[in-house]
């Protein structure tokens, strides 16, 4: 029983605080393309890869009260902050055999502490990972024109995404 | 003349009873809706398991697929043509997109996906650039047209004003359906006025952006699909049904690894339990072989299985109680208990049910680079997010609502010819004595 909403729970403890939805959407994604085990369904959007499924999640969890979500002003728009709350800290607790894994948790808090923009572009790079490189570096600069994302940037995302793919092989050996 | 542009002699005309007549005078949409892996949509329901609950939701997908079709037909070709911002050579892949946008999904797609690990916008993607008849159609037009319909409908085209008449917070897709099943539900709610909405799309470099002067038309619409999510998508019948539904699709998966002979065997699904799904095993999987199992499947030796299927032709569905995960925890795993101590498999007659777990939603502008929002063109030409200007808008979208069921057998439970003690510490505990 809403064990994919303790895998949620348990990726915002391992990371202390998420600032910004849209970065935990990639954060989440990432994870998944690593192999770790989300179940979250991703489609293809403005921003990137992106679940409704995680973003109602998401809701429920607020709603339980398993997670503390703080809504702040920020231009325009709002942003919002998430950190778990001491009930959701009791619920992970009966999952923690199913929800711990020990490379997730080193993985995310890397992850953390990138930016949301590079995180946009590691999890589209990662979204398009069947095109051979080359054919990457274009659909980057065409899907994501506005963002401007430069060929060395693009480099940076490929490093990291090496970066974090040997971070999990450790673990396997 | 060239096949892109070729123009039936007679324009055709299909009867709907949502937007009256659907109009066809390109021969390449004409031959789309001819090829069999189109046809194929009939097949399907769009609503799933709904029909258990509202019987006029028998409605396909096809149904649905020609309603976004002939949407996005009125908004290139009467509503955006000679517009600056709309490149008129587009036409065409906006049109075959919006016609093939479902054409990936299966039978009761959601329960199948979940269950099998499928996606049908992969299917949708192998149908467009595989060897099908759809693709035959699309390759006429130019050999890279398949691609790039295929990649609007992935949403990775940099044709990014075409993408967003497909998929976005307000576009042809979601009209359709909110209409399309508010007229096969027989609801009163889920009404808006479309040709308004149309008329005051514009369209922008990014996406179509609504004038003001139609916010009202846009509140209407998102209004709909608030009510249309709790009242409709969202049923607790519909969710039992398809509750029943995945749970025999799990018992037959796993009869199936534990080398359960079944009478009936069921060939049409042995590669989806192997994991060796072909796109041709794929296509072969309808509606009416599904239920072609189910049917004899209750004539099986395994009791969960027969009991199943039993449940899912005759309507005999589970019930359900409100239930908070937080807080009732203990209770579930107390339950599950005395499910085995009373000899039902919790596994498959105690099922926890979210909101998450279904594929709508309702409008939420989110934060910034979440998603797209809606956004509104002022008088002035600035831009500005729905919310922001509707205080109706506002109010719901600020409005938090989630929800978990639990499901059970209440039959079994009430049947105190067995385990009478048991079943009564079971009813007391789920509150339904």
């Amino acid at each position: 029983m809403l064990l994919e909403h303790a895998k949620i729970l348990h990726a915002i403890q391992s990371s202390g605080e998420i600032i910004g939805r849209k970065k935990f959407q990639k954060m989440i994604y990432i994870a998944k393309k690593l192999a770790f085990p989300f179940q979250e369904k991703f489609q293809f959007h403005f921003y990137g890869p992106y679940s409704e499924e995680l973003t109602l999640q998401l809701e429920e969890l607020v709603n339980m009260g398993l997670i503390n979500e703080i809504k702040e002003k920020k231009g325009g728009y709002y942003q919002y902050r998430y950190t778990v709350t001491e009930n959701g800290e009791d619920f992970i607790h009966m999952f923690d055999e199913e929800v711990h894994h020990p490379k997730l948790n080193e993985c995310l808090t890397d992850m953390n502490e990138q930016s949301s923009r590079f995180l946009e572009l590691v999890s589209t790079v990662l979204y398009f990972d069947t095109l051979p490189k080359e054919q990457v570096y274009d659909k980057i600069s065409q899907v994501k024109s506005k963002q401007k994302y430069t060929r060395e940037e693009i480099d940076q995302a490929f490093a990291y995404i090496d970066s974090l793919k040997e971070k999990v092989s450790l673990q396997v050996q | 003349m060239a096949y892109a542009t070729e123009k039936l002699r007679e324009e055709k005309v299909f009867k709907d009873p949502v937007h009256r007549y659907v109009h066809v005078r390109d021969r390449v949409i004409w031959d789309l809706i001819g090829t069999k892996e189109f046809q194929r949509l009939r097949r399907i329901k769009q609503l799933g398991t709904t029909f258990l609950t509202f019987h006029g939701a028998e409605h396909s997908r096809l149904n649905h697929s020609l309603g976004v079709y002939e949407i996005v037909r009125r908004i290139v070709d009467d509503v955006f043509i000679g517009r600056s911002e709309w490149n008129e050579s587009n036409r065409l892949l906006s049109l075959c997109a919006a016609l093939l946008h479902d054409l990936g999904h299966g039978p009761f797609s959601h329960s199948f996906e979940k269950v099998f690990h499928l996606d049908h916008e992969q299917f949708s993607q192998q149908i467009i650039l595989g060897n099908t008849e759809v693709n035959q159609v699309l390759s006429a037009v130019h050999p890279n047209f398949p691609k790039q319909v295929a990649e609007v409908i992935a949403k990775t085209s940099d044709e990014k004003l075409v993408v967003s008449l497909i998929s976005s917070q307000i576009d042809a897709d979601r009209m359709d359906y909110l209409l399309r099943d508010a007229y096969f539900t027989g609801v009163s709610y889920g009404h808006f006025d479309m040709e308004r909405i149309l008329r005051v799309m514009r369209p922008r470099e990014d996406q179509v952006v609504i004038k003001k002067s139609g916010m009202h038309a846009v509140e209407d619409y998102i209004m709909s699909r608030y009510q249309m999510y709790w009242q409709v998508y969202f049923h607790p019948v519909t969710r039992s049904g398809e509750v029943v539904l995945t749970k025999i699709l799990h018992r037959a998966k796993e009869l199936y690894e534990q080398f359960y002979q079944f009478k009936y065997e069921p060939r049409h699904f042995y590669s989806m339990f192997k994991n060796e799904l072909t796109l041709q095993d794929y296509l072969n999987l309808d509606e009416a072989v599904v239920l072609y199992y189910f049917q004899v499947w209750q004539e099986e030796d395994d009791p969960i299985l027969r009991d199943l299927c039993r449940r899912f032709m005759d309507r005999h569905l589970f019930k359900y109680v409100e239930f908070d995960p937080a807080k009732e925890y203990r209770k579930f795993i107390d339950l599950s208990a005395l499910f085995k101590k009373a000899g039902i498999d919790p596994e498959y007659y105690l099922v926890l049910d979210s909101s998450s777990d279904l594929p709508y939603d309702f409008y939420r502008p989110g934060e910034e680079e979440e998603r797209l929002p809606i956004q509104l063109l002022m008088p002035n030409g600035e831009i500005r997010e729905l919310s922001r200007e509707s205080e109706i808008v506002e109010a719901i979208s600020g409005k938090r609502r989630t929800d978990h069921k639990l499901y059970f057998p209440a039959d079994i439970l009430y049947d105190e010819t067995s385990k009478k003690n048991i079943k009564r510490q079971i009813r007391q505990l789920l509150g339904i004595r």
